[in-house]
């Protein structure tokens, strides 16, 4: 089924079913308790795991097979999401032009920073991938203003042709839509104190990352994947096996271009705005971190890091030290504030303290990312379960 | 006139002449062996054969095509196949797919963007891998990590993955080095075989006077650049300039 083989096929179902079943998954706790703190099944949120989720996935088809740390990929989500805001100011409110044009978009411009990028290899790479960023944002933010909104970021207005859409609907901008089907919408279910929401957008971005990971999987398993693994590998073998590394490299640099784009094209589906920090340094540095805190090179690896980091930054920066209070109350006054010291740091503002030790303990203890924690411990239990069988007593005795 | 032809090949290091006016011609379906002493220029004539090193003058001709000034990768595709002194594979990968590469490598040329099918659909290329591998004794290693191998298994690796591209021209740098005496004895029977079975020209380096002896056609003698001599084994054991400058050493 599908052209999977049988491990993939069982990795793509999960991912189908954890998708799908997201907004209970995220919201495992009734909106009462104090623990709904931890909640994540908003759509925003949501939205935004997914989206980071293709952006990663795009990363790790050059960075994890070809070992091409590019520290530049940021530029493309934020061409993609200018191309979008435009399509959706010039053509319609439709998302599918947005992110086609997003996609294309990207794809040129990767090509282009590829080109003469891929001239060099490892950190003078990585250097000329960020130097091509940060030209980027510095033309995004200042030298383009008429093209990007400069900083204010681009907006839709009023005043927008929208050629083959509507301008304006009963006085405002309309909404972002797929053939009629608002992204903005969304429905809530209210079960015995829990509530969940089941949002439009976070469906649309949802499908849309499934049909990317099921083409980065196909992709892993192809010749073409082989070849980008023989390239991370052994250049030098490569080029005496009379393979040519260049357009192999570049053309991993291109599709992963092109997630990138596609993901800029879905957050301004979301959202209807591009700013120019989407394409700031840390913005690409934060890609490199989900796809080795996911596990660079494997395939489900960095959809866990995109959803990790975007879960740590959304969740523990919401805690304030009235919320630590509230956790420790039953503690004595000094223990109480002693604790709420030590952690002040860590959360709020400081969401990315514990990011960092997060990252450097996933780094240290397992280099392969959360993927080889999973594997380790199925290890452990296959492990278990053969020592028991082993020791079993034999029938009949 | 031959399968390769090297005529007045010069290649100087700053103050260093490291191959001196090189000619050489070596014979469709026979085996050339160079030897010399250690810095004789042996491994940078390999080089300048492959594309790694241009020579500073000189022409370097193929079944008749010019070699020089074309990158490594096409050398490759025009059906000249390296084998390195130290094991030049992809570790990370199985020993399978380091066998696959150069397969897909002979099958869709230097570049080819073949994204849809999976490996595991491609029949042909499956069975050929295997073979391969099966004629190098190393079918049952066929899932394990290429750099879990021993010294003498990478070796043999690297030369299924130059055979299964059918070169016309081997070339195998120092392929026993390293290699225990019944290590070296297999990979001589291997290298014979594959002469005998598929009639490929080889061009060798070898500092083991019992290989090159046992496989070698003809043996080009290089000493500081040039060579020296070029005849038959049996005349070169014997020949006065060649105890001078190289086997001398070895027989003290």
């Amino acid at each position: 089924m599908l052209g999977l083989n049988n491990a993939d096929r069982k990795l793509f179902l999960i991912v189908v079913c954890l998708v799908a079943f997201a907004p209970f998954i995220l919201n495992p706790f009734p909106d009462n308790v104090g623990m709904a703190q931890f909640n994540a099944g908003y759509p925003d949120l949501m939205q935004k795991l997914v989206i980071f989720g293709i952006f990663a996935i795009g990363y790790n088809i050059l960075f994890g097979l070809t070992g091409y740390l590019s520290f530049g990929h940021a530029a493309f989500l934020g061409v993609g999401s200018y191309a979008g805001v435009w399509m959706m100011k010039l053509l319609t409110m439709n998302v599918v032009p947005a992110l086609i044009v997003s996609v294309v978009v990207a794809g040129l411009f990767s090509l282009l920073i590829g080109y003469v990028s891929l001239r060099r290899t490892g950190i003078y790479f990585s250097i000329l991938t960020l130097a091509f960023a940060q030209m980027c944002y510095s033309l995004a933010y200042s030298v383009l203003t008429p093209l990007t909104g400069g900083e204010t970021g681009l907006t839709l207005s009023l005043n927008d042709p929208r050629v083959i859409g509507v301008t304006e609907v009963d006085g405002n901008i309309p909404v972002p839509h797929f053939f009629g089907l608002d992204m903005q919408s969304a429905v809530d279910l209210d079960v015995a104190g829990w509530s969940f929401t089941f949002s439009t957008g976070y469906y649309f971005a949802g499908v849309i990352m499934l049909v990317a990971f099921y083409m980065s999987v196909r992709l892993f398993r192809s010749p073409f994947g082989l070849m980008l693994r023989a390239i991370k590998s052994n250049q030098n073998r490569m080029s005496y096996t009379g393979l040519n590394a260049r357009p192999y490299t570049l053309a991993a640099f291109v599709i992963s271009g092109m997630y990138a784009g596609l993901a800029g094209g879905l957050m301004v589906a979301m959202d209807p705005l591009a700013g120019a920090e989407r394409m700031l340094w840390t913005a690409s540095g934060e890609v490199v971190l989900m796809t080795i805190l996911g596990g660079a090179g494997t395939l489900i690896g960095p959809v866990l890091g995109a959803g990790v980091i975007a879960y740590l930054e959304s969740i523990i920066s919401t805690i304030n030290d009235s919320i630590l209070h509230s956790w420790f109350q039953a503690l004595p006054d000094s223990l109480e504030n002693f604790l709420v010291t030590i952690l002040h740091p860590f959360v709020g503002h400081g969401w990315h303290l514990t990011l960092g030790l997060v990252f450097m303990g996933i780094v240290i203890f397992l280099p392969g990312g959360i993927v080889e924690g999973g594997r380790r411990i199925g290890n452990l239990f296959s492990r278990k379960k053969a020592d028991d069988t082993e020791t079993a007593p034999e029938p009949g005795e | 006139m031959g399968i390769l032809e090297v005529n007045g090949v010069n290649k100087r290091f700053g103050g260093l002449q490291a191959l001196g006016d090189v000619n050489l011609d070596v014979q469709e379906g026979t085996c050339h062996a160079i030897i010399g002493p250690n810095g004789a220029g042996k491994s940078t004539l390999l080089n300048c054969l492959v594309g790694k090193l241009a020579p500073d003058t000189g022409s370097v001709i193929f079944q008749g095509n010019p070699v020089l000034g074309r990158k490594p990768h096409e050398i490759n595709q025009m059906g000249i196949s390296r084998v390195f002194q130290t094991p030049e594979i992809f570790s990370d990968q199985t020993v399978l797919e380091n066998v696959l590469i150069p397969c897909f490598a002979r099958r869709d040329g230097s570049f080819r963007m073949h994204a849809y099918e999976s490996v595991n659909d491609e029949g042909d290329i499956l069975t050929q891998a295997e073979e391969m591998l099966e004629e190098v004794n190393m079918l049952s290693k066929k899932d394990m990590m290429a750099s879990s191998l021993s010294r003498g298994d990478k070796r043999r690796l690297e030369m299924a993955m130059s055979l299964v591209q059918q070169p016309q021209l081997l070339l195998l740098d120092e392929p026993t080095a390293g290699m225990a005496r019944a290590d070296t004895n297999n990979t001589i029977a291997l290298l014979k075989e594959i002469k005998e079975k598929r009639n490929i020209t080889m061009v060798i380096i070898e500092h083991d006077m019992h290989v090159v002896f046992s496989l070698a056609d003809r043996i080009t003698v290089l000493a500081q650049g040039t060579p020296l001599v070029e005849d038959i084994p049996e005349n070169i054991k014997g020949h006065p300039k060649v105890r001078e400058a190289y086997l001398g050493e070895a027989q003290v």
